[in-house]
């Protein structure tokens, strides 16, 4: 009896996990001295190693079936498994990157770990969260995990108030997007997603109900859209890119948005698919503020932080035009193909996220943070080989062929033009030229301008191999991009 | 199977002189891989039937399944010879720079022979995104090209060949996007040609390629980028812009946008036509007062680019043909001039008309062979540049006399501007102690000039092997172009 309820709950495995393995970093930590702080990142690192092998096995072992777990609170779908992944590579990619200048800072203390693990927990309750209770405990358990990481370096000013920003609108986005939620339970009278779906197909056929819905969706679009960071809910992706030390930096810029797309997913796909028609005139407003704002604001920018923030408020309006072209007229035909665009181009952009942050990482030295665009300057003078994996970086960012970039901008375009939203794609297109000016800019001062300093470029062996695999697999996914296209055609499509 | 190591060997050899950094190895390696990829282009024309216009040496593997995307390869008689320009040109570049490039040598020749396959991967590219992707990338060496290697202004003339392209060819990627959604899900340019599209959706298909393949052609009024980028390129980098990179604008038009779009093309040919008369007659006229060599090539080309838009949208054999051959023409004359250029800025630094003077007195050999290019640009009769002028003017003449009669202007035009020139530098009075003291062309420039000679000649005196090649392929395009498709 008893085994068999732990068999029925095996599909949260890598939660429990993680739990478990983070709790343990925890404890392991008390005893690890301030210098050999290295140790810790190393259990860790086992422990992302065992999540991964326990998602994998769910995945393996559930074969491409849902489960609905804790009385339909979780889901185990391909979608959680493939996001959970991604993030696992992610949050492991981030702890190589910046161990070295979180050591040099003095800042490598056993809470960044510890954080950093319980924020990735929080992200993958919300990938696999069928309930609007569950989401809301992974969005704030990874939120109030985030806030502390922001102020993590608790001496710098600048730190502090980006955690005060980031946690007051946070707080405020979250309140909004509760509001909106308890709109839908009291028009469905249930918490679960798949059955606000099967009670709103009723409901929204009744203009009063629907009026009455729509209501609650503008509230969680709005919260959405904070989370996500898209115009006009952005104010606070540049201040905590650029306050927030740039590991953390990193970390906000890859997992949460991975999380957030995975939220963004299961309400408005999983759960409010009958409000398509609402919500996709929502989006494409947003997709188009965002594009347009985030790509001309970049342009104006000096630091490399606070211009891959605005480039990435232009990047998530680039996914939500996949997200908003599923259903056309009640007709989801082209559903599957719109959203595996939408999460190619998510996975291609937490990759190109991880690795134009993780070279700014390991251009910075002790003393020195790398994150203005005159830092650039002359890189290809003093190290040859990074900086074309950072213009492979920038190219890639820009969508330029032949990198994975391309491939993500080429798939949501074409969801944009089957859906029939031509102007919608055209527009966007233009919006994508004035950006490539400031990726542009990137390999310009690194392949054309004189170094100001001519100090070699230093890095440990792990980091240096990470990061020219993390340039190559753009490269790689820029002439083979069809199995990662499949994966997320699949794990869209098997339903 | 020969085109794919056409576009592969020059990369994977590009990758190699990457690797092989700064040692002299790099340079062997450089030139054993541009040989290599011109000699496995020789096939592609030995073995072409020249009766049969479909495509040949096609190879078609899936690529992206999700969306239908083939690695669809193939040439016909319209694009087989402007592979092999290319990979010829490629050797010739890579000789040109032996010695002249004194910085990041291995990068230099790196990023020619990756963008030699990339164009390649252009003429030979049957499915539209895998033509877009080659299309596209060749931007990125051109640009690190002009921006590292170029002249003082590099930075500038980079960023703006750069933005100038990609705007264009951005709103080509949404017209394919439509194009595949139209033709339930296809990618590739054949089932295109078949597609049957109303005219209103022709015309703004029309314009969503005319941005791109006009702003590569250039036509007047989106030509401007090119005189920056030229002026500020490094003379390899000159001499493919010239002689390959403009060509595939005007290989756009015959591949898309005639076969594709025939009725907008009718429909629109007065603009194009228009467009282009004011290139070859306005742009003729800019060229005459340039005071910077480089410059004088660049508008110069602008206006024999003219030509051949003239030429393709006139709609007859002649035009078409002539168009063609002017291109390839124009890639050896226009190479050759701005190698030339390159000899003298490489002693003497300088590449304004006014420093020059005399230069005949100490470099006769050089001379002679500029002679010979100088007359080829202005279009001398047993010339390459004479055959591709006189098609296009017979074709315009088919179409209305004073169209003929505007476009036959090019032939005082040119004659003027480019022998003004060369009176100026090659002869008169010595001009000061630096042109007394030149060296006269050495055995590694003498090759290269004198290999473009001879094809210059060649094509002059016999276009047949040229000419034969393109024959079925562009009456067949004619005939396509004559149906309506609404």
């Amino acid at each position: 009896m008893t085994l068999i309820r732990v068999l029925d709950h095996l599909p949260a495995l890598p939660e429990v996990v993680l739990l478990a393995g983070a709790c343990a970093v925890m404890i392991a930590d008390l005893y690890v001295k301030d210098e050999a702080k290295r140790v810790t990142v190393g259990l860790a690192q086992a422990v992302l190693l065992l999540c991964a092998a326990a998602t994998l096995f769910v995945a393996w072992g559930g074969g491409g079936a849902r489960f609905y777990i804790f009385n339909g609170l979780f889901v185990s779908d391909l979608l959680s498994h493939l996001l959970k992944l991604v993030s696992y590579i992610a949050v492991s990619a981030a702890l190589v990157y910046s161990r070295q200048y979180l050591a040099d800072r003095g800042l490598l203390r056993g809470e960044f770990i510890t954080l950093l693990l319980f924020s990735l927990l929080g992200m993958m309750v919300m990938m696999s969260a069928n309930s609007f209770l569950t989401l809301y405990l992974g969005l704030e358990l990874m939120s109030l995990c985030l806030y502390a990481l922001v102020a993590l370096n608790r001496d710098s000013a600048q730190s502090t108030e980006a955690a005060m920003k980031y946690f007051v609108l946070g707080a405020l986005s979250s309140g909004l997007l509760l509001y909106g939620m308890s709109m839908i339970y009291g028009a469905t009278g249930t918490l679960q997603l798949d059955e606000v779906a099967a009670h709103t197909a009723r409901l929204a056929a009744l203009p009063a109900d629907h009026r009455f819905l729509v209501f609650g969706l503008v509230f969680i679009v709005a919260g959405l859209a904070f989370k996500i960071g898209v115009v006009p809910f952005h104010m606070w992706i540049p201040d905590v890119y650029h306050g927030a030390p740039t590991p953390v930096t990193l970390i906000i810029s890859s997992g949460p948005k991975l999380a957030a797309f995975a939220m963004a997913y299961r309400l408005l796909v999983d759960g409010l698919p009958q409000l398509a028609a609402d919500w996709q005139q929502m989006l494409a407003l947003l997709a188009i503020l965002s594009i347009a704002l985030g790509n001309i604001t970049a342009i104006a920018q000096a630091n490399l932080k606070r211009m891959l923030a605005y480039s990435a408020i232009a990047h998530m309006g680039f996914m939500l035009l996949g997200l908003l072209s599923g259903v056309v007229e009640g007709n989801a035909l082209n559903a599957e193909q719109a959203y595996s665009a939408s999460l190619f181009y998510m996975i291609v952009y937490a990759i190109m996220s991880v690795g134009a942050f993780g070279m700014l990482l390991y251009l910075s030295r002790a003393g020195f943070d790398c994150e203005n665009l005159e830092d650039m300057r002359g890189l290809n003078r003093r190290s040859p080989w990074y900086a074309f994996l950072m213009m492979v970086l920038m190219f890639s960012l820009a969508g330029v062929p032949p990198t994975a970039g391309f491939y993500a901008k080429l798939a949501v375009f074409q969801s944009a033009v089957a859906a029939g939203h031509l102007w919608l794609a055209v527009a966007a297109v233009l919006f994508s030229l004035i950006g490539a000016y400031y990726y542009l800019r990137v390999v310009k001062l690194m392949y054309f301008d004189e170094p100001r300093e001519t100090a070699p470029v230093a890095g440990g062996l792990g980091v240096r191999g990470l990061l020219s695999a993390n340039g190559l697999v753009l490269l790689l996914f820029g002439i083979l991009p069809q199995p990662l296209m499949s994966l997320c055609f699949v794990a869209v499509a098997l339903r | 199977m020969y085109l794919s190591l056409a576009i592969w060997i020059p990369i994977v050899a590009g990758l190699l002189v990457l690797a092989a950094g700064e040692r002299p190895a790099a340079r062997w390696t450089a030139l054993a891989g541009a040989l290599a990829g011109f000699l496995v282009t020789i096939p592609l024309y030995s073995g072409f039937e020249l009766h049969s216009a479909a495509f040949q040496f096609e190879e078609k593997t899936p690529w992206i399944e999700s969306f239908n995307i083939n690695y669809h390869l193939g040439v016909d008689g319209i694009s087989v010879l402007f592979v092999l320009l290319n990979s010829f040109i490629t050797v010739l570049v890579v000789i040109a720079g032996w010695t002249v490039v004194e910085t990041k040598l291995s990068q230099y020749y790196a990023a020619f022979l990756v963008m030699s396959g990339l164009l390649n991967g252009v003429f030979s590219a049957l499915d539209a995104v895998l033509f877009y992707v080659f299309f596209e990338a060749t931007l990125i060496p051109m640009f690190i090209i002009i921006g590292v290697w170029g002249g003082p202004n590099r930075v500038y003339a980079a960023v703006k060949f750069f933005l100038y392209t990609l705007f264009g060819s951005l709103l080509m990627l949404i017209a394919m996007l439509y194009l595949y959604n139209k033709s339930g899900g296809s990618f590739a340019i054949a089932d295109w040609h078949k597609l049957p599209l109303g005219l209103p959706v022709q015309v703004l298909l029309f314009f969503g390629f005319l941005f791109a393949f006009a702003v590569k052609v250039p036509m007047w009024p989106v030509h401007t980028w090119l005189p920056d980028a030229h002026t500020e390129a490094p003379t390899g980098g000159s001499v493919v812009l010239a002689a390959i990179l403009l060509k595939l604008g005007a290989y756009g038009f015959v591949r898309f946008t005639l076969p594709i779009l025939p009725d907008a093309s009718r429909h629109l040919a007065w603009l194009m036509i228009a467009l282009s008369l004011v290139a070859i007659a306005y742009i003729g006229l800019v060229t005459l007062v340039q005071t910077d060599m480089k410059k004088l090539i660049a508008y110069s080309s602008i206006s024999h680019m003219g030509f051949v838009t003239l030429g393709f949208f006139v709609f007859n054999a002649y035009g078409v043909e002539g168009g063609l051959v002017q291109m390839i023409s124009h890639g050896f004359v226009s190479a050759a001039l701005f190698l030339c250029i390159g000899v003298m800025y490489d002693r003497m630094h300088t590449r304004l008309i006014g420093d020059y003077g005399g230069v005949v007195n100490s470099m006769p050999k050089f001379a002679s062979f500029m002679m010979l290019f100088a007359m080829a640009n202005s279009g001398l009769p047993g010339t390459s540049g004479f055959v591709g002028e006189f098609m296009v003017i017979m074709g315009a003449m088919k179409s209305s006399f004073w169209l003929a009669f505007v476009a036959a202007s090019t032939l005082v035009l040119g004659a003027a501007y480019t022998l003004w020139m060369y009176k100026r530098v090659i002869f008169g009075a010595v001009a000061n102690e630096h042109v007394a003291s030149l060296q006269d062309l050495n055995a590694r420039e003498f090759v290269v000039l004198a290999a473009l000679a001879a094809a210059v000649l060649f094509m002059g005196v016999y276009p047949l092997p040229f000419t034969e090649v393109m024959h079925t392929s562009v009456n067949e395009l004619l005939k396509h172009v004559a149906l309506p498709k609404t």
